[in-house]
């Protein structure tokens, strides 16, 4: 057999090389066989596809049914999100993080929060650093969730899917009654949140807190130990701790390959240092580690979710929101009676908070991995640049490497382990 | 023509409409109980909607499926294209003609019928529309012929999921093919003759065979799951992978025979492993169903549809259950597992029915099979927990440390 490497343009189908649309034939050229020889077929996989998680499109080179490449394309989803941000005040800015990774928005609000924060020097209450927290790790279940349903139907599995959206759906419902919204929460605000949680929301997260891990146990018992399962992941997309180092890979993707790194323990922040709770870490660095490392996250967040709810009945009734009303609006009934307040709320409405000049980045440790906003700031209340260091789009980096030489299926399930959420890959 | 000719086609026809009705009516309430199997599973409700509690569900598909619009890919092989649903339909129909859904039935038929004249039908009728004395072989042999059907759909339609879909479930049905057909030569040896009637009697003998041959059992449930496509060897069609397989480009009616075939195929091997495996339409441990009466028909064909029902059961009950081979760890495991083992199996049940029958001298069938069941225990131990389980599925992968780990 003879391997060699096609050399062709892959450019959009159905533009000719000045851009223009162009029809394409539909037939090869009488005479060739195939434009693409004989031994190689190519294969695109999406952007409309059961199993690319959205509007990714791989093309694949085919010998027999082993890739001989990948060649991902992206930007179907392409929203010009940080653009946008360059016209928005900084708390503008938080209705757009809600949709580049929109399963899980809270956590994207919480680091654009922080990260606008940092810039400003704005010092926040211990009841918001508690609500954050518990934002964040509940968004880490959910998208952990989607991840493992998703997966599971990409391998063939369908129900644990369902139960797994079960319980997501109890998470959004919780995400519903707090911030008003199912996916676009926009729940921080610069200095606090949108709102203090409803009355008995405690409650309902706690009773979510006990029976979720029901779940897991059950998925766990149906995949960690199935012979299909194990023979499907394990060895499969694998990775070593310095490739993946070297991919710049973050999150669950690096952590399987055995480099126990997360933010949350090397560069705390939300006082996440005060918190106990275990970062596990895979060996192997392949699809079933990844699958064990995210599973594992799951309880662990649960513990966090719990400690933290300890945290929030201790300080019930503490302020939320920062007392400088400068950078957070004050309460509505103020502004209608107090002359100071109204001014504060018109300035900010009307020019939104300005941020000295500088320039400042925070990464947090979202569900896919490090998630990092970066500003520059020109002293005015827009940012002159706003970048996201998306974690999805880094970790996609590599599927063109683990692909190489895997079967066409074992292409769905790297796709599937590598956790990609199109919004945030495009932006 | 003769009258005896006469009643003889008569009730052939009878049995024909009768089988193909039932079988078209039951499919299509198998794809309502798939989806309540599912949503029982998945703690959902499933179709409840249409009729009371879902049961019109069939019918109003069947409707949205005829009157859909029908879709040509541009450059597929039209002739090849429409015929293909067809070789998948004919030969998944034409199985159901020769498994006897009942016990035979004493008939005295002497009557003078309009349009028909002077019919005649005297002694006793097998409750299947052809009771061939080639029996299971004739099983063996049009199950196979389905795989066309596939396989055209998969090259005719102009696309590339398509054809790999019908590459594989080629590869796949062949593969499987031999193993099945393996795993009955046992059965063959011990019943002496093909013919579904006499695998039944010589169940009625001595032990229903899942216990004397349980490994051949096994390799046939396997092999049965494979032949019809279903999860975990739904690799043909693939959802995830190849959009829809081999009939991704096909719409409307044309995708339902697909699908008709496909339950179809279920009914069949669910059906064979009751009459196999499970002694068909024998009551365990009653003779009265042997009386050729309507009763024992009745009877027999009640306890029939139990055990076909259950095996349909199991193939749902699996589906929603495991994920998906894939395709090299499909092969490995067909013919790196299931044609040796059923290989040793035939060489070891052959070896052992030599010595019982030749050697040692046992003639009481059931004794011959208590002992067989003795020998099947120990090998199913051999097999299930000595040999690892976790070997029987691995593919081309092994699992290894990284070297750098760590570091």
């Amino acid at each position: 057999m003879t391997t060699r490497t096609l050399e062709m343009a892959l450019a959009t189908p159905g533009l000719d090389p000045s851009g223009r649309p162009a029809r394409l034939p539909l037939r090869p050229k009488k005479g060739s066989d195939d434009e693409f020889g004989a031994e190689h077929m190519l294969v695109n996989i999406g952007p409309q596809h059961p199993a690319t998680h959205g509007v990714l499109r791989l093309v694949l080179e085919l010998e027999g049914e082993t890739v001989k490449r990948c060649i991902p394309h992206v930007g179907y989803l392409h929203s010009g999100f940080e653009k946008l941000g360059e016209y928005r005040h900084y708390n503008q800015i938080i209705p757009l993080t809600d949709r580049t990774d929109y399963l899980s928005p809270m956590a994207n609000n919480v680091c654009l929060a922080l990260a606008a924060e940092k810039l400003m020097g704005i010092e926040i209450t211990e009841r918001c650093q508690v609500l954050r927290v518990i934002a964040c790790e509940m968004s880490r279940i959910i998208s952990h969730l989607v991840w493992l349903g998703t997966t599971g139907i990409d391998l063939g599995a369908f129900t644990p899917f369902l139960w797994s959206f079960y319980q997501r759906e109890r998470i959004y419902n919780l995400q519903e009654a707090w911030t008003g919204a199912r996916l676009t929460t926009s729940l921080t605000r610069i200095g606090g949140m949108m709102a203090d949680v409803p009355e008995g929301w405690e409650a309902g997260l706690r009773e979510f807190c006990r029976t979720f891990p029901d779940t897991l146990n059950e998925v766990d018992t149906m995949f960690t130990r199935n012979s299909i399962w194990c023979g499907r992941t394990q060895g499969v997309g694998a990775m070593t701790a310095a490739e993946a180092i070297n991919y710049s890979l973050s999150g669950p993707m690096l952590r399987a390959s055995g480099v126990a790194y997360d933010v949350r323990k090397d560069r705390p922040y939300l006082g996440y240092e005060s918190y106990d709770f275990d970062v596990p870490v895979g060996e192997y660095g392949d699809i079933y580690d990844r699958y064990r490392v995210r599973l594992e996250e799951m309880y662990q967040s649960n513990r966090i979710l719990e400690q933290a709810l300890d945290r929030l009945a201790r300080l019930a009734g503490a302020p939320v929101n920062t007392a400088d009303h400068r950078v957070i609006l004050p309460p509505k009934h103020r502004a209608m009676s107090d002359m100071e307040a109204m001014i504060h709320h018109f300035k900010q409405v009307m020019e939104g908070v300005a941020a000295p000049p500088g320039e400042a980045y925070l990464g947090i440790e979202n569900p896919k991995g490090e998630l990092g906003y970066y500003f520059v700031s020109d002293g005015t209340a827009k940012p002159v640049r706003w970048r996201i260091r998306p974690p999805s789009f880094i970790n996609l980096a590599c599927l063109p490497k683990l692909c190489e030489g895997a079967l066409l299926s074992d292409v769905i399930a790297i796709n599937a382990s590598v956790d990609i959420v199109m919004g945030e890959i495009d932006r | 023509m003769t009258p005896e000719m006469k009643g003889f086609l008569l009730l052939a026809v009878l049995k024909m409409v009768v089988v193909f009705t039932v079988v078209m009516v039951g499919v299509a309430l198998l794809t309502l109980m798939e989806r309540k199997v599912s949503a029982w599973m998945q703690n959902r409700r499933g179709p409840n909607r249409v009729g009371f509690a879902g049961l019109l569900q069939p019918a109003a598909d069947g409707v949205k499926n005829i009157v859909k619009e029908e879709t040509y890919p541009a450059e597929a092989n039209s002739f090849l294209f429409i015929l293909a649903p067809a070789l998948a339909f004919i030969p998944a129909m034409c199985l159901s003609a020769v498994i006897p859904w009942a016990a035979p039935v004493d008939i005295s038929l002497d009557r003078t019928l309009p349009l028909l004249g002077h019919v005649r039908y005297d002694g006793r009728m097998a409750m299947a529309v052809a009771d061939l004395p080639i029996g299971f072989l004739f099983v063996l042999a049009v199950s196979s012929l389905g795989v066309y059907g596939i396989a055209l759909a998969g090259w005719s339609s102009n696309s590339k999921y398509s054809l790999l879909g019908g590459l594989r479930s080629s590869a796949q049905m062949i593969s499987y093919e031999v193993a099945m057909g393996m795993s009955l030569i046992p059965l063959l040896i011990l019943v002496g003759n093909a013919s579904f009637g006499d695998v039944i009697k010589a169940q009625q003998d001595g032990l229903w065979f899942i216990l004397p041959l349980t490994l051949s059992f096994f390799v046939f449930l396997v092999a049965g799951f494979a032949e019809t496509n279903r999860l975990p060897f739904d690799l043909p069609e693939a959802e995830s992978e190849l959009i829809a397989g081999y009939h991704t480009e096909y719409s409307a009616m044309k995708f339902s025979l697909f699908f008709i075939a496909e339950y179809a195929n279920m009914v069949t091997v669910s059906a064979m492993l009751a009459t196999l495996f499970f002694g068909g339409w024998d009551i365990p441990g009653t003779s009265w169903d042997q009386n050729g009466s309507t009763l024992a028909a009745v009877a027999t064909g009640a306890a029939m549809f139990l055990k076909t029902f259950f095996f349909l059961f199991f193939f749902m009950w699996i589906r929603w259950t495991l994920p998906r081979f894939r395709y090299d760890q499909l092969m490995a495991l067909g013919w790196k597992f299931l044609i040796p083992l059923a290989l040793v199996y035939l060489m070891i049940i052959a070896v052992a029915v030599w010595i019982l029958e030749a050697v040692v001298g046992i003639a009481d069938p059931k004794i011959k099979a208590l002992i067989l069941f003795g020998m099947n225990a120990v090998m199913c131990y051999v097999v299930f927990f000595i040999l690892d389980r976790g070997t029987l599925v691995s593919g081309s992968y092994r699992r290894q440390v990284p070297a750098n780990v760590g570091s």
